[in-house]
C-alpha cells in the first residue's frame, strides 16, 4: 500500500501549490485568459416560463455601435444536435422555464452586449405552466432510475405489516426546499473558433474538461480532438460545474459565428439561477416502526421531488435509507414531477444531502418516542452489513464517530429532555445526526509520468481543481508512489490535451485520479527501473477494483451542533458544530480539514437561511442573487471543528483514502434542527429554521 | 459615451478609456487586464470585488471608473512588498483560509482595511464599550468581515488567519 514505501508526503498538511498565487489573486481562473480585443456575449432569457418564441426583434440591438452579431433561432437552428433539450440552444422556439436562453448578443465590450441585450425584443406564444411541488394538474412519475444509476424503488419484507405491528410508529413528513450551489465564481467561459480546419479552443471554469469536451463533441457534431478545454483553476463548483450547461454551447454559437475572435461569457449572479442547476425541492414522507427498546423493524421513505420537463434530474434523495440503518422490512420510493423549471441538476452531496436531513430529522423523533439518547437509538440500530446487497462492510465507523463526537463535544451534560436549558434570552441546546457518503471511484481517468533532464517527474491527468486542493494532494500521492520528494514532482491538470479524468464529483477525485497516479508511477518503476533515463515515460490508468462486488464502501460521520434560539424572535444562531468523519486515510489534513469544516458550513447555510422562492406566477425564483438568496456569512458561522478517525480502507483503492468534498454537508441540517428541537421543543421539518418557525 | 481618465493601479500609472457606465471592476479586469479583483455578484453583495483605495476597502462594482480619475487602486495582488507577502495574504497561507481562491483576494484586501479601521477606533455593531479601545477580537472580526462571502465556508479559517495578523 502507498504511504509505506515513498517520502511521507501523503499524510503531511502540505501547503497548497497553487496558494501563493491564490492569495495575490494571480491565479487564473476561466474568464482572465488575456487575449487581443475580445468580443463579449450577452444571453437574453425567456420571461415566460412555458411556450414559445414567436418572433424576435433584434433591429434595435444590431443598431448599436460595438455590436457584431446578434443570435436567435432562426440564424442557428440545426447547427448543434437538439435531443438534449438542455443543449439544444436556440434550435427551435420552445421554452421550457422562465430565464431559458431565447437570443444573445455579441459586441467589444461588456457594457455595449448587456445594454443590446436589454434591446432584443421577444414576443412569445403563452402556454399554461406549473413550477409547483405537488403539482395540481400533473402526474407525478416513477423515473427508470435515480442520479447514479440506483434504483428508484427497493422493497424488502412487507413493511406495511412490520409497520402496523410496531409498538413505536413515526410517520412525518419532511421538506427541503430549492437549493442553489452559488460558486463565488460565476459560469464564466472564453470560446475562439478556427476554421480550416474547424478547431475549438474553451476556457472554462468546470469540475472536468473531459466531460466538457466530450459533451460539446457530441452537440457540435466535433471530433473531440478537435476540441480543447483549459480550466486550471476553478472558482468552486459544488456540482453545479460537473457538466457543461446551455451557456457553453452559447459561447461556442457566438464564437463560431465570429470565427478566428475571443468570444468571452461571464453569466451573471441572476442568470445562474435559471441555467446552471440547483438542488431540487424534495418532500419526504418518512415511517419508522420500532419497538420501545429502539429497535427498527420498519422503515419506507418515499421521496416526491421536483425535475424538469426540459431534462430529467432524479436526486436519490431516498437512497440512504436503503443503507443506514437495520431493518427487516424496508421500501423506498422516488417520484418527480416533471414541471416548466430549469433544469436542476448535482448539488454536494446530491441524494445524502435532502435525504439525511429527513432520516436523521425523523431518527431524532424516534429517540424521544422510545425515551432513548439519540445517539444510542442509532448504536441499536447499526447493521452488521449493507442492509440491501447483503456485503460486508469495507469499513462501517459510524459507531466510532458516534461516540468519539460525544466525547469531544460534552454530549453527556445535556439535559434529557427539551426546552432545559434557557441562558438569559436564548433557548440552548444540542442534537446529533449521521452523516453518510459513498466511496465511490470513477472509472475512466489516466496519468502519464515522464522524467525530465532535471531529475523532475511530470505527471499529468486532466483532474480539476475546484478548490479541494488537487493540485498538492496528487503531488503528493505522485510523490510517494514515486519515492521522491514532493519538489520533485511537477503536476500537470486541467486541460484536457492531458490524459483523460472523470469529473471532479462525487468525491470521488482522490480515488479515480490518485489511483490512476499511483498505476502510473509503478508502471514507470517497473518499466524503467531505478534509474529512468531522461525522457522514461509510463502511463496507466485507474485500475478496476474487484473488491468492489466483495463489500459495500462509504464514508461516515457524526454531526453535534449546538444552538440557541432567542425566545423573542425566534432568531437561530449555531455557535459550536462539531464533525468527526471515518474516510479512510487523509492525504492531507490541511485541505482535508478546510473541505470538510466547509462542508459543514453550507450544511448550517443550507438548515438556517437557503431557500430559492418561486412565484407560482411567473415561474421564477424571485430571490434569485446573493441579498436575497443568503449563503452563510461570517458572522453566521461560529466554531466549526473536524476530526477523522484514523483509518486505512485496504479495500477501496491502493490509496485506502476516500475524497471528502461531500461528507461535510451530510447531516449537519438534521444536526442543528435537531439541537433546536432540544432548545424550544419546537419540531421543524421543512428546511430552513427561519425565525417564524419557533414563534407562535 | 468614453472617457479618458487615469488610475494608479498597485503602483502603476495607467491611462484608460472607458465607458461612462464601466465600474472599477470592469475598468480594472478587462481594460487594464488586472485580475486580482474578481467578480462574484455584481452588486455590492459578496465582496469579492473589494479593492483599498486610501487604505479603505471599497466594492470595486459599486463605483464608477470615472468617479476615481486620478485615485489609487490596492489590489490584492500589490499588497505585499516585492516578493515578500503582505502579513494578512501570509496568514491566508499558513492557516489555509481559503479553498477556491475566488472570494480570496476581496477577503485580503477587507481585513487589511478592516483591520485598519479596528486601529482607527471604528465601532461595530458587536463593539461592547463604544468608550474602551476597540479590538480585533473574533466577534468583532466575523461581524466586520460579513460583507465577504465565501461558497467554501472558509470563515472560521479566516478568523484564525485576521487573528494571527492582526497587530
Amino acid at each position: 500500500m502507498i504511504g509505506t514505501e515513498g517520502s511521507g508526503a501523503v499524510g503531511a498538511p502540505m501547503e497548497r501549490i497553487e496558494g501563493r498565487a491564490k492569495v495575490t489573486g494571480t491565479a487564473p481562473y476561466a474568464y482572465e485568459h488575456d487575449f487581443p480585443d475580445p468580443l463579449h456575449v450577452h444571453p437574453v432569457l425567456s420571461t415566460v416560463p412555458r411556450g414559445r418564441v414567436r418572433s424576435v426583434d433584434v433591429s434595435a440591438a444590431q443598431g448599436l455601435t460595438g455590436v457584431r452579431a446578434t443570435l436567435t433561432a432562426p440564424d442557428v437552428a440545426g447547427t448543434v444536435g437538439a435531443e438534449d433539450r438542455e443543449f439544444a440552444v436556440l434550435q427551435d422556439g420552445e421554452v421550457f422555464f422562465r430565464g431559458q436562453i431565447v437570443a444573445a448578443v455579441v459586441a467589444d465590450t461588456p457594457e455595449i452586449a448587456r445594454q443590446a441585450a436589454t434591446l432584443v425584443r421577444v414576443d412569445y406564444e403563452v402556454d399554461d405552466h406549473e413550477v409547483e411541488l405537488p403539482p395540481a394538474r400533473r402526474e407525478l412519475y416513477r423515473p427508470e432510475e435515480v442520479n447514479t444509476g440506483a434504483e428508484a424503488d427497493t422493497a424488502r419484507g412487507d413493511a406495511d405489516a412490520v409497520l402496523a405491528d410496531s409498538t413505536v410508529r413515526i410517520d412525518r413528513t419532511y421538506r427541503t426546499p430549492r437549493e442553489y450551489n452559488n460558486p463565488m465564481e460565476p459560469h464564466c467561459s472564453i470560446a475562439v473558433w478556427e476554421t480550416d480546419p474547424e478547431r475549438l479552443v474553451l476556457y472554462d471554469s468546470t469540475q472536468g474538461v473531459h466531460v466538457v469536451r466530450r459533451t460539446l463533441a457530441e452537440v457540435l457534431g466535433l471530433d473531440a480532438e478537435r476540441i480543447r478545454v483549459i480550466s486550471p483553476h476553478v472558482g468552486g463548483g459544488f456540482g453545479s460545474k460537473g457538466s457543461p450547461h446551455a451557456h457553453n454551447v452559447l459561447v461556442v454559437l457566438a464564437a463560431r459565428a465570429l470565427p478566428g475572435r475571443a468570444v468571452k461569457l461571464a453569466l451573471t449572479r441572476r442568470q445562474m439561477f435559471s441555467l446552471v442547476g440547483y438542488r431540487p425541492n424534495t418532500i419526504q414522507r418518512i415511517r419508522i416502526g420500532a419497538e420501545e427498546d429502539g429497535r427498527i423493524g420498519a422503515l419506507v421513505h418515499d421521496v416526491v421531488e421536483t425535475s424538469s420537463l426540459a431534462k430529467e434530474y432524479a436526486e436519490q434523495s431516498g437512497v440512504c435509507s436503503r443503507m443506514m440503518y437495520t431493518a427487516r422490512a424496508r421500501r423506498t420510493t422516488h417520484r418527480l414531477a416533471a414541471l416548466d423549471v430549469p433544469i436542476p441538476f448535482w448539488m454536494r452531496a446530491p441524494g445524502e444531502a435532502p435525504g439525511m436531513f429527513a432520516l436523521e430529522t425523523a431518527m431524532d423523533e424516534l429517540a424521544y418516542a422510545c425515551g432513548l439518547d439519540p445517539i444510542e437509538l442509532r448504536l441499536r440500530n447499526e447493521p452488521g452489513r449493507d442492509p440491501e446487497s447483503g456485503l460486508p462492510w469495507s469499513g462501517r465507523h459510524l459507531a466510532r464517530c458516534l461516540r468519539q463526537g460525544a466525547e469531544r463535544f460534552g454530549w453527556d451534560t445535556r439535559p434529557e429532555l427539551p426546552r432545559g436549558h434557557r441562558d438569559g434570552d436564548w433557548w440552548v441546546g444540542t442534537g446529533v445526526a449521521s452523516a453518510v457518503y459513498p466511496r465511490l471511484t470513477l472509472p475512466g481517468s489516466e496519468a502519464e509520468i515522464v522524467l525530465e533532464r532535471d531529475g523532475s517527474h511530470t505527471v499529468s491527468i486532466g483532474a480539476a481543481d475546484i478548490g479541494t486542493g488537487t493540485w498538492t494532494a496528487l503531488t503528493q500521492i505522485a510523490a510517494d508512489a514515486l519515492g521522491c520528494g514532493p519538489d520533485r514532482v511537477r503536476l500537470r491538470i486541467g486541460d484536457s490535451r492531458l490524459p483523460t479524468a472523470s469529473v471532479a464529483g462525487g468525491s470521488s477525485g482522490i480515488s479515480s485520479w490518485g489511483s490512476a497516479v499511483v498505476a502510473a508511477a509503478r508502471a514507470f518503476r517497473d518499466a524503467h527501473g531505478d534509474r529512468p533515463a531522461p525522457g522514461a515515460r509510463s502511463r496507466a490508468e485507474t485500475p478496476e477494483n474487484p473488491e468492489r462486488e466483495e463489500y459495500a464502501m462509504y464514508s461516515f460521520g457524526s454531526q453535534f451542533a449546538e444552538v440557541r434560539v432567542n425566545a423573542d424572535t425566534g432568531e437561530v444562531r449555531v455557535p459550536r458544530i462539531l464533525g468527526v468523519f471515518s474516510a479512510g486515510r487523509i492525504i492531507n489534513p490541511r485541505t482535508a480539514r478546510s473541505q470538510l469544516t466547509g462542508g459543514m458550513v453550507m450544511g448550517l447555510s443550507m438548515a438556517l437561511h437557503e431557500e430559492g422562492v418561486v412565484d407560482p406566477r411567473f415561474g421564477h425564483v424571485v430571490n434569485g442573487d446573493l441579498a436575497g438568496y443568503h449563503v452563510a456569512a461570517n458572522a453566521d458561522v461560529g466554531r466549526v471543528e473536524a476530526e477523522w478517525l484514523d483509518e486505512v480502507d485496504p479495500h477501496v483503492n491502493a490509496l485506502g483514502a476516500a475524497g471528502v468534498g461531500e461528507i461535510g454537508i451530510v447531516g449537519t441540517a438534521a444536526a442543528i434542527a435537531n439541537a433546536a428541537f432540544h432548545a424550544t421543543g419546537v419540531r421543524v421539518r421543512d428546511l430552513p429554521l427561519t425565525p417564524d418557525r419557533f414563534l407562535g | 459615451m468614453d472617457s479618458t481618465i487615469t488610475l494608479t493601479v498597485d503602483g502603476e500609472r495607467r491611462e484608460l478609456t472607458v465607458d461612462t457606465r464601466t465600474t472599477l471592476l470592469d475598468a480594472l479586469r478587462d481594460r487594464l487586464g488586472v485580475y486580482a479583483p474578481k467578480k462574484g455578484c455584481d452588486h455590492g453583495q459578496c465582496g469579492s470585488c473589494t479593492v483599498l483605495m486610501e487604505d479603505r476597502r471599497v466594492l470595486a462594482c459599486l463605483s464608477l471608473a470615472v468617479a476615481h480619475d486620478g485615485a489609487r487602486v490596492t489590489t490584492a495582488a500589490g499588497l505585499g512588498d516585492g516578493d515578500e507577502l503582505h502579513p494578512v495574504a501570509g496568514a491566508f497561507l499558513d492557516e489555509d483560509a481559503f479553498q477556491c481562491g475566488y472570494c480570496t483576494p476581496g477577503q485580503i484586501c477587507s481585513a487589511v482595511g478592516m483591520l485598519s479601521e479596528v486601529a482607527s477606533g471604528w465601532l461595530s455593531h458587536v463593539t461592547e464599550d463604544p468608550e474602551g479601545p476597540v479590538e480585533a477580537t473574533d466577534a468583532e472580526i466575523r461581524e466586520r468581515m460579513s460583507g465577504n462571502l465565501c461558497r467554501c465556508g472558509a470563515y472560521p479559517h479566516i478568523v484564525a488567519a485576521i487573528r494571527r495578523a492582526a497587530p
